[in-house]
């Protein structure tokens, strides 16, 4: 288990950092299709990039910013905490370790198909040098109206007091849009990641912001696959957990054995099953929408 | 990816697991040439992915030589949950005097492995009560460690020694192949104490298969299969007669469940991933064009960066090309939808504001079809 994480610390800052707001961030893979296009889309956003990492490309410049050939050697320039890994599958562990060993505290870890035993190994590697992973396979983070490390498109998310924490990405984006058009706008929306590996789980996810006053309510996006939900439950009932939760399982009907899309996606009997997630969360009493579009109506009853 | 049995038990022999002594034959002449080397009684099993073999009728035994033919026969013919087998695993039966049950796992909660040891093999370990659940480091699972599990399953001497040197060699295999999950169920002990692995179920994590190529040969999927992944794509064809095509797999499975809800009946699961534009959609209209069962396609498609008009273009090309001739009922949200919902005014093709309202008109009209 970590130690408590203070992300918002990390990605926001104090009102009395000079930085407040603005805090760097270097992307791995940054000169890559992926890593370049949504390096603009960041900037756009508001992410304040202040340098890139791809290996043999040091020295060059990707509009404006600095590439280096490591995190390493970007921090000696300079004082990141953040990194975006946009670099393809098979160079992750190198990747994560590289950051890692450069002092950066939060990875938001893009990169999909990464092997189990990869990312099992990286996890180690960062939990014992106190650095978080989100991801991988994540769309990444967002705080609205601050910035966004990660492939989130922009528009459906709004600046609030909801947090959002889904194991899928476009589901995100899909639950972020009917929040924010139902007027609910979100603290933070993160992405699990469909791997079967997550960095950040569900329940690390809600001790980011159990004692956040600001964060009013949480919507939880699950799917098939693996004991995630379930074992949220078992942490909200331990733990007393008291803002209102609005859930969504997606793949109830998903047949067994089936990989779908994600590859922590599929059921094996009972376990990972949408029944079993379902239960699990009515038996706290936390409501489980049947669709995307329902879950504002259900959240703002609950809020009255 | 998961194994055949027969793939699982290859493993265990490069791995040196005991297992009994087998042949395999996938039709008649392959059977004759073999039918002479076996020692009655043999048992015969089908080599299917799906599980519940044994309730299904689709492990015989054969007592003798003229029984080989016909049963070897009535399991070719045999589908299981849809499934014909790919070959039969001959198997000479051994004396058993108790059966374990043995498994390693990917704990994806606790994000480490675990082993899952019982007393009682040959069932459904999920029905099974008396099973011993603990977490284990692959990297470091020590002699003593095993010896303990045997220990726990009450047994001792020499089934003892020959169990824990199974657990050790299970956990050398999961970690250097990259298992997900290896299950041996059941461990058979036989009349001398020793054991031997009688199942195998293996599943391989599918992201790791690129530093595998030992493993490629047992990569089985389907041409259209490999049409979609090659496309970077990810497909299930499901039983029903509506495909689904969108962005994200989250996506795609929440709108499977609501064309249930609906009455509708999926036939087919599309996530063609991040990237929306002509190219992709006509690509993933092409891999959906090759089911003939499919009535009506449905496209949920979550943008905000996808320009709609692009999506419109391909749906255009697709009857244009006379590649797709279904109704296909799309929810696109992104620029430029006003655009794209007159550029497919005079097609086949409809535009909604919400998915449930694409699904509803679809069911309608499935419904009208029939």
């Amino acid at each position: 288990m970590y130690k408590k994480f203070d992300i918002f610390d990390i990605l926001v800052g104090k009102a009395e950092d000079p930085d407040y707001g603005n805090k760097p961030v270097v992307i791995q893979g940054i000169t890559g299709n992926f890593g370049s296009v949504h390096t603009r889309l960041m900037r756009e956003y508001g992410t304040n990039i202040v340098a890139g990492v791809t290996p043999n490309k040091g020295g060059q410049s990707f509009e404006g910013i600095p590439v280096f050939d490591s995190v390493k050697d970007a921090s000696k320039n300079f004082n990141v905490q953040i990194s975006g890994i946009f670099v393809p599958a098979q160079f992750f562990l190198s990747a994560i370790k590289d950051a890692v060993n450069s002092g950066i505290k939060l990875l938001v870890a893009i990169p999909e198909h990464v092997p189990v035993r990869d990312a099992m190994e990286s996890l180690e590697y960062a939990q014992s040098n106190n650095a978080r992973i989100i991801g991988p396979n994540t769309p990444g983070v967002i705080v609205p109206s601050v910035n966004k490390i990660g492939i989130m498109p922009s528009q459906p998310f709004k600046k609030g007091n909801t947090a959002v924490f889904s194991r899928s990405g476009t589901l995100m984006y899909e639950v972020s849009f009917h929040l924010s058009r139902a007027g609910i706008g979100q603290k933070i929306a993160l992405g699990i990641g469909g791997d079967p590996i997550n960095g950040t789980n569900l329940i690390e996810a809600f001790d980011l912001i159990s004692d956040r006053d600001e964060v009013d309510s949480v919507v939880v996006v699950g799917e098939i696959g693996g004991d995630a939900e379930e074992s949220l439950v078992q942490y909200i009932e331990k733990t007393g957990f008291s803002k209102p939760v609005v859930a969504y399982v997606a793949g109830r009907s998903a047949p067994k054995e089936k990989r779908m899309g994600h590859a922590g996606a599929i059921v094996y009997g009972n376990y990972g099953s949408a029944e079993s997630k379902i239960s699990s969360f009515s038996r706290v009493n936390i409501p489980v929408a049947k669709r995307p579009a329902e879950i504002p109506s259900i959240l703002l009853k609950l809020m009255k | 990816m998961k194994l055949l049995e027969y793939q699982g038990k290859e493993l265990f022999t490069e791995y040196d697991i005991a297992i009994p002594k087998s042949y395999l034959a996938k039709n008649h002449s392959e059977l004759s040439q073999v039918a002479d080397k076996l020692k009655f009684p043999v048992v015969l099993k089908s080599q299917l992915t799906v599980g519940g073999r044994g309730k299904a009728g689709a492990i015989l035994k054969c007592m003798k030589k003229e029984e080989l033919e016909p049963k070897f026969t009535e399991l070719l013919n045999k589908k299981v949950k849809g499934e014909y087998p790919s070959v039969i695993l001959i198997e000479e039966a051994v004396d058993i005097g108790k059966e374990l049950y043995l498994s390693l796992f990917l704990n994806r909660g606790k994000r480490t492995y675990s082993l899952i040891s019982s007393a009682e093999g040959g069932m459904d370990i999920e029905s099974v009560e008396n099973k011993v659940i603990q977490d284990i480091s692959i990297t470091g699972l020590t002699q003593a460690i095993a010896e303990s599990i045997g220990k726990n399953l009450g047994i001792s001497g020499v089934t003892a020694e020959s169990f824990s040197n199974i657990v050790i060699k299970l956990a050398k295999l999961v970690r250097e192949k990259e298992a997900e999950l290896a299950e041996i169920n059941p461990v058979a002990i036989l009349r001398d104490g020793t054991c031997l692995a009688l199942d195998a179920k293996i599943i391989i994590d599918d992201n790791s298969i690129f530093r595998h190529p030992e493993l490629r040969k047992y990569i089985q999927i389907s041409e259209l299969q490999e049409q979609a992944e090659k496309s970077g794509f990810s497909f299930v064809e499901l039983d029903g007669d509506i495909a689904i095509i969108g962005n994200g797999a989250g996506l795609v499975m929440s709108t499977l469940d609501i064309v249930n809800d609906a009455g509708g009946k999926p036939g087919a699961f599309l996530d063609f991933g991040g990237r929306a534009t002509t190219e992709t959609i006509y690509k993933a209209l092409e891999v959906i064009s090759k089911l003939k069962k499919v009535k009506a396609i449905l496209v949920n498609l979550f943008g905000g960066i996808v320009r709609t008009d692009l999506v419109a273009q391909a749906i255009l090309d697709a009857y244009k090309d006379g590649m797709i001739s279904v109704p296909i009922y799309a929810r696109i949200s992104g620029a430029e939808s006003d655009k794209a919902k007159q550029m497919l005014s005079n097609s086949k093709a409809k535009l909604f504001d919400t998915v449930e309202e694409a699904i509803s008109s679809l069911v309608q009209y499935i419904g009208l079809s029939k």
